[in-house]
């Protein structure tokens, strides 16, 4: 006496994202705290020493937040109008920003009045930075130009007037205190030599470029303008790299993880994408709600802050390790190891008898139904919300069984208008995924059979056929044009690959046409 | 049977064993049933099979115990003989020559020396009318008689054995064929017949399938064909019969049975469920499902312990109480037709074919027994005729036997073909195949072929199935991680290449011996590919007919490639040259290689029968031809690998030395080639084995047996030790009684000692039984313990004394309690002494 056979449901391959390293990487962070400034935010700088406060830079202030804190630790609001660009000095003591009342002002981070205020520039400031000697500011303007200035005595020291639009980006090298490179709306990139009076090199970017990033080894440059990220490598003269071309609205910002192999670049198109710097592939992606204008990368990628137009500043943290473990604990929250194996290690003793019993076979409720022969109930159990709507493999499964028997018509008649509804419900969701389609044919053909007499007596079956049948008109039309592609590319391969003779010696042979072809799987 | 030299074709196992109903023994300790042209008697409790009772000379058609003898058996035959077996001992007692073909049996102890036959109808040969003879078996001491006195007690009876029953206590026989059912009664010598309608108004059958009458009570069931059971009684007269129906089978009831007190009904059919009725209280039943096949006979042991259905794929079943399944006695399963080939499993050498529904079935050709069935569809299956369930189609070993490829498929009228191909694993732990790789849908249509790389050196093992589709596609064992996330998958098959040619149907594929090259036919033309980089190497075409066969030369045959092709022509082409080596016209139904040997195998179809040409591809003579081997076409046949070889020096019969060659007759016998000197040494290895023990003997049982029997002495002898420790402890008495007085400490001292000592000593009896080993390494200890007492001792040889004349043939379980008692009774001594 054999035991009951379950229904066998297909397993198929898993669609969709691959679990790579990357995903599990930077999907390990909390929920984002979300904080409202008072305009967009246009710039956010970590301080480079602990605890790495960050600037937030949004309309007329800048807030200098803790890493955990929602409150902002300090507030600097002696603007008059628009600030932009608070960075902060490599010891994190002083910070500098730019104005769109072309004042470039100096803040102790301690203090709240302005420590310097250079003037000399005639229009708005967007870039300010401080160069690696910790002594000067480099500062770029609306009105073309870019000034290096002398902190300690408030001085203008140099003025390049080579761009022939707005700098809009800049940076300044951390290993030569005399190297800056500054970005344009005139679409090139200069890099200046503050030794010598004019730019040693300049690159044509394509695009207004709204961003640069110099990596740690200085030897690459990565600009961002337009949809476009390019990579440079200044070692060779400046000679393009890559161009990537991966978001569909203009690229706002970029920013390199903390171990220097993942390139981070956020765009107006609300995404931020994570590229390997080996092979400048797309490994990750983020959504945010709004159009980033600003990203900003923790030290060690504790925190990734992003700055929106809609004045939102979303800050997500990452998880530490015993809470990603407590909470992936909390998910299987299943009996433990010593319940399953309770009894079962047990070694009988020599004169110990031992009553067999009978395993009891655990069945899933369509196929206790199934085992008794009630297929409409089986059909109805297979079709539960649940089933149907994560697991239609089950629901696929059983129609299937219930085919094998013979018994799917009589399954499927005599259903009313409610569970009519949910069986054309699931065909419309399913009948085209190629998985399921030979399955669902059938027993759509079957239901079109059995409730033929009864189209036009209710409204909510007569839609959903209609629905159908349009459903299945366009995967005829999909169907066909794949076939089209299909015959064009056979076309191709054909006349591509080389035609070989094949050695057909012999007496015997006679005139076969000698061309073979064949194709790799 | 045709003569050939010493060379002759055997039917080899496989008959059927399910073909009449079987018969229990009154003991319940044997199982006879009829088995082509012998009778197998079978053990009910260890399921083998103890020994045939051969004689007949036709198929065997019905089993019956003497009703005045449980230990003689009555056995008919279609060769016109009745004959009378002990079958304890496996010796024919007579022989009733009846002259004419004999379909079944029937007696009653009612009826002394009388035996009920069913014979065709004398008058009129040509028709298939039937008539129950009654035959008064002449009473003489001879061993060959003729029985002469036949009187025809009906006409017109059906020829099943499953219609004719005797009703209570023998008073009447009651018999159905078609619509009617006649009762005969014996007394009144008068037979009554009640017809049924031909179709009730629902489309049912009435016609009676069977017939079953209750022991006690004048009532007779008969089964229908549209599932229905009509208990009839009151049917002593004509007019005033009454009927009740039972319904609960959907298709036709195909046996009956009472059990012998008559309190329960038993029926079975189609959908091999044995149903129990109780009687009178007919709304009671209970249900035994799922015993795997169609149930074609229910019997009842006369003691009502154990019940047995045949079932129609040539299995018995025995029931304990309608409750357990005890024992399955299973012989080879043969549908109507093999649609896998035959093969021989490399590791077991079974022979493996498709088996009962969606099972792949692994035979034992030297034990002629089914070993187990490998379950390859793995679906419920549905017992409903007209269904089209999933059957196996192809199936293919590789060389180590350490994968098995199997396709399924399932055409329904209208919808797609479902295929799947199923690749499984042999698993060492379990020693059984273990599903690796489900492929659904490999090719778009049909499977023609399918085949193994057959080198046994290569690191991987490859996979080449051909279709109807126009491809050919090779399958690979894929062990890439990178593939698979987890570690636990672990090596998984996929498409490795895709092959096509001129879109013509590839019908079969071969490797190479060394695996170098693979021929795939597509019609007359035969490609020949190179599996490590999918080149076309080369075609070889015979036209104008298609290819139906392709085979590589094996040894120092493995240049040459032959093929059959449809307008009867054999081709052996040259692979070094390419070229056609010789061709020569017969028409071939089936080629196949002897892996072992370069020899080759082709039946060939003339004139309604086949012969067989033995052959080596180098050589222009046949090694062995053998006309007419049997009638029809064969077209199964394989080449098992001998457990030892033979040392035969015959030219013509050294083809056998490596293997045996088995084939298949279009009736589905299993017959296979054997020589005389091979036959001589099987008849010598049987004579050994006389038995007369109830149990099997089978190595198994030779290894363990006595083992058992010992163990079953023991506790006699435990039983003898238990009742030892009394007269031992009266030594103790003794010897407390002969110790003067002065010297003995208190009494209340003594006291409990002395009861402790009676009380462990039982129990230690006890122990014995069980506790062999543990019981060996205490009493070594203990031998010292007491020995080192024993020292000190002054009474022991006195002791020792005693203990041989309570017991002079100790066991040892015996010995083992003396020293212990011994050494109990010492116990309080040097207490004594200190004292």
């Amino acid at each position: 006496m054999a035991s009951f056979k379950p229904t066998k449901v297909q397993v198929y391959p898993k669609l969709g994202e691959k679990v790579t390293q990357d995903t599990l990487y930077w999907k390990n962070y909390k929920a984002p705290v979300q904080i409202k400034e008072f305009g967009a935010i246009t710039n956010i700088d970590f301080s480079p020493v602990a605890p790495h406060n960050f600037a937030v830079t949004a309309f007329t202030r800048i807030h200098i937040y803790g890493p955990f804190s929602q409150e902002p630790v300090k507030t600097f609001t002696r603007f008059k109008d628009t600030a932009y660009c608070g960075r902060f000095r490599s010891d994190g003591q002083l910070l500098v920003a730019g104005c769109e009342d072309s004042v470039v002002r100096l803040f102790d981070v301690s203090g709240k009045v302005a420590l310097r205020m250079f003037k000399g520039h005639t229009k708005a400031v967007h870039i300010t930075d401080f160069t690696s000697d910790r002594y000067q500011i480099l500062t770029g303007s609306d009105d073309y130009t870019c000034r290096l200035w002398d902190i300690p005595n408030a001085t203008e020291l140099n003025t390049y007037q080579e761009h022939t639009d707005y700098i809009r980006c800049g940076v300044t090298s951390k290993l030569n205190r005399d190297l800056f490179i500054t970005g344009s709306y005139d679409h090139t990139l200069k890099l200046f030599d503050a030794r010598a009076d004019k730019s040693v090199m300049t690159m044509d970017h394509g695009q207004p470029v709204e961003s640069l990033l110099l990596y740690p080894s200085e030897g690459l440059l990565v600009s961002a303008g337009g949809r476009h990220v390019k990579v440079w490598d200044l070692l060779k003269g400046g000679q393009p790299l890559v161009s990537l071309k991966n978001h569909h609205k203009t690229v706002t910002c970029l920013c390199l993880s903390s171990s220097g192999h993942r390139l981070l670049s956020a765009s107006l198109d609300r995404h931020v994408k994570v590229y390997n710097t080996t092979n400048y592939k797309v490994v990750h992606n983020f959504d945010y709600a709004a159009s980033i204008l600003s990203l900003a990368l923790a030290p060690d990628d504790e925190s990734i802050v992003v700055g929106m137009t809609n004045s939102i500043l979303s800050i997500k943290h990452r998880k530490s390790l015993d809470e990603s473990k407590e909470i992936s604990g909390q998910q299987r929250r299943q009996p433990s190891y010593r319940v399953f194996v309770k009894g079962k290690n047990y070694v009988p003793k020599q004169d110990d008898y031992l009553v067999s019993k009978p395993v009891k076979q655990h069945l899933a409720k369509y196929d206790k139904q199934l085992k008794k022969f009630n297929v409409s109930k089986a059909l109805d159990t297979a079709l539960e919300t649940w089933t149907r709507l994560r697991k239609p493999e089950i629901t696929v499964a059983v129609i299937k069984e219930l085919d094998r028997r013979g018994t799917l018509k009589n399954a499927l008649a005599g259903r009313d208008e409610q569970g009519l509804a949910r069986l054309l419900n699931f065909l419309i969701g399913n009948v085209v995924d190629p998985r399921f389609a030979p399955v669902l044919v059938t027993a759509a053909e079957m239901i079109l059979d059995i409730y033929q007499s009864v189209i036009g007596q209710s409204s909510v079956v007569d839609r959903q056929l209609l629905r159908l049948q349009e459903l299945l008109e366009r995967e005829i039309d999909y169907q066909q044009d794949l076939l089209e592609v299909l015959g064009m590319l056979d076309t191709m391969f054909a006349s591509s690959l080389p035609r070989k003779e094949v050695p057909c010696p012999g007496t015997q042979t006679t005139d076969i046409t000698k061309q073979t072809f064949w194709y790799r799987f | 049977m045709v003569e050939h030299g010493d060379i002759r074709v055997v039917h080899r196992g496989g008959s059927k064993i399910n073909f009449r109903e079987p018969v229990i023994t009154h003991d319940s300790r044997y199982l006879l049933c009829a088995s082509g042209e012998c009778v197998k008697v079978f053990s009910t409790s260890t399921e083998e099979c103890i020994h045939d009772l051969r004689g007949h000379t036709g198929l065997v058609t019905g089993v019956l115990l003497k009703p005045s003898n449980h230990l003689q058996v009555y056995s008919c035959s279609a060769d016109g003989t009745v004959r009378l077996w002990d079958y304890t001992d496996g010796i024919l007692i007579k022989t009733y020559v009846i002259g004419c073909p004999v379909y079944s049996i029937c007696a009653s102890a009612n009826h002394e020396g009388v035996i009920f036959i069913v014979t065709p109808m004398l008058s009129d040969k040509r028709s298939d009318l039937f008539q129950l003879v009654a035959v008064d078996l002449p009473q003489s001491g001879d061993q060959l008689v003729e029985a002469r006195e036949l009187s025809a007690v009906l006409s017109d009876v059906s020829s099943n054995p499953a219609a004719i029953v005797f009703g209570r206590g023998g008073e009447y026989i009651a018999s159905a064929n078609g619509l009617h059912l006649e009762v005969y009664f014996f007394k009144k010598q008068k037979s009554y017949r009640f017809s049924l309608k031909e179709d009730n108004k629902k489309g049912g059958k009435n016609t009676v399938t069977c017939v079953a009458c209750h022991p006690k009570d004048d009532c007779i069931a008969t089964g229908h064909e549209d599932g229905k059971i009509r208990l009839w009684r009151n049917f002593n007269h004509k007019k005033e019969y009454t009927y009740s129906t039972l319904h609960w089978h959907h298709s036709a009831v195909s046996s009956l049975c009472f059990t012998p007190e008559g309190t329960n009904l038993l029926s079975g059919g189609m959908e091999s469920v044995l149903v129990q009725w109780r009687y009178n209280q007919e709304s009671e039943r209970d249900f035994l499902p799922r015993l795997g096949s169609a149930i074609t006979h229910i019997t009842v042991s006369p003691d009502g312990a154990l019940f047995c259905t045949s079932h129609s794929d040539n299995k018995i079943t025995i029931i304990q109480s309608c409750v357990k399944v005890s024992a399955v006695i299973q012989g080879l399963v043969k549908g109507e037709s093999v649609r896998t080939d035959m093969m021989v499993d490399p590791r077991s050498k079974s022979l493996v074919l498709n088996g009962k529904p969606g099972h792949l079935q692994f035979y034992s050709l030297p034990r002629d027994k089914l070993l187990y069935n490998l379950d390859i569809v793995q679906q419920e299956y549905i017992h409903e005729s007209g269904l089209e369930q999933f059957e196996v189609v192809k199936a293919a070993f590789d060389a180590s036997g350490s994968w098995l490829a199997t396709v399924e498929e399932r055409k329904q009228k209208d919808a797609e073909l479902e295929l799947n191909l199923k690749l499984w694993a042999f698993d060492e732990q379990t020693q059984s195949f273990v599903l690796n790789t489900t492929i659904s849908a490999p090719h778009e249509a049909r499977i023609t072929a399918m085949c193994f790389c057959h080198a046994t050196d290569s690191q991987t093992t490859m996979l080449v199935s051909t279709s109807k589709d126009g491809h050919f596609k090779a399958w690979q064992l894929v062990s890439d991680r990178a593939l698979y996330r987890k570690a636990e998958f672990g090596p998984s098959w996929s498409c490795d290449f895709v092959g096509a040619y001129h879109g013509l149907v590839p019908e079969c594929c071969c490797f190479s011996a060394d695996g170098s090259l693979l021929a795939v036919s597509f019609q007359e033309v035969v490609t020949v590919w190179s599996p490590a980089s999918w080149e076309l190497l080369t075609t070889l075409s015979q036209p104008p007919k298609a290819v139906r066969d392709l085979c590589f030369g094996r040894l120092s045959c493995s240049k040459y490639l032959l093929g059959t092709t449809a307008n009867n022509l054999l081709c052996c082409w040259n692979l070094l040259t390419c070229s056609l080596e010789w061709s020569t016209s017969m028409d071939i139904s089936l080629l196949l290689a002897d892996p072992l040997t370069e020899n080759m195998a082709a039946f060939c179809c003339q004139a309604g029968s086949t012969d067989l040409f033995v052959f080596k591809p180098s050589e222009p003579r046949p090694v062995f031809s053998q006309k007419a081997v049997c009638s029809g076409k064969v077209t199964r046949a394989v080449f098992a690998p001998r457990e030892e070889m033979l040392e035969s020096c015959e030219e013509s019969s050294q083809w056998l030395n490596h293997s045996q060659l088995y084939f298949l007759t279009p009736y589905m016998d299993l017959m296979t080639f054997t020589t005389k000197a091979e036959e001589d040494r099987l008849m010598a290895s049987s004579k050994q084995l006389v038995i007369d023990d109830s149990v099997a003997m089978t190595p198994f049982y030779l290894l363990l047996g006595k083992h058992r029997q010992q163990e079953d002495a023991d506790p006699l002898s435990g039983l003898s030790a238990e009742r030892r420790p009394l007269p031992q402890c009266s030594v103790a008495i003794k010897e407390l009684l002969q110790t003067p007085a002065h010297v003995l400490p208190s009494t209340s001292f003594l006291c409990s000692m002395f009861v402790q000592s009676l009380l462990i000593s039982v129990t230690n009896g006890r122990s014995v039984e069980t506790k062999h080993v543990e019981e060996e390494m205490e009493s070594e200890k203990e031998e010292e313990d007491s020995e080192g007492e024993m020292e000190s001792s002054t009474q022991r040889p006195e002791q020792a004394s005693l203990g041989g004349q309570a017991a002079p043939a100790l066991t040892k379980a015996q010995l083992r309690e003396l020293k212990r008692v011994k050494k109990l009774d010492h116990s309080w001594f040097p207490g004594l002494l200190h004292s």
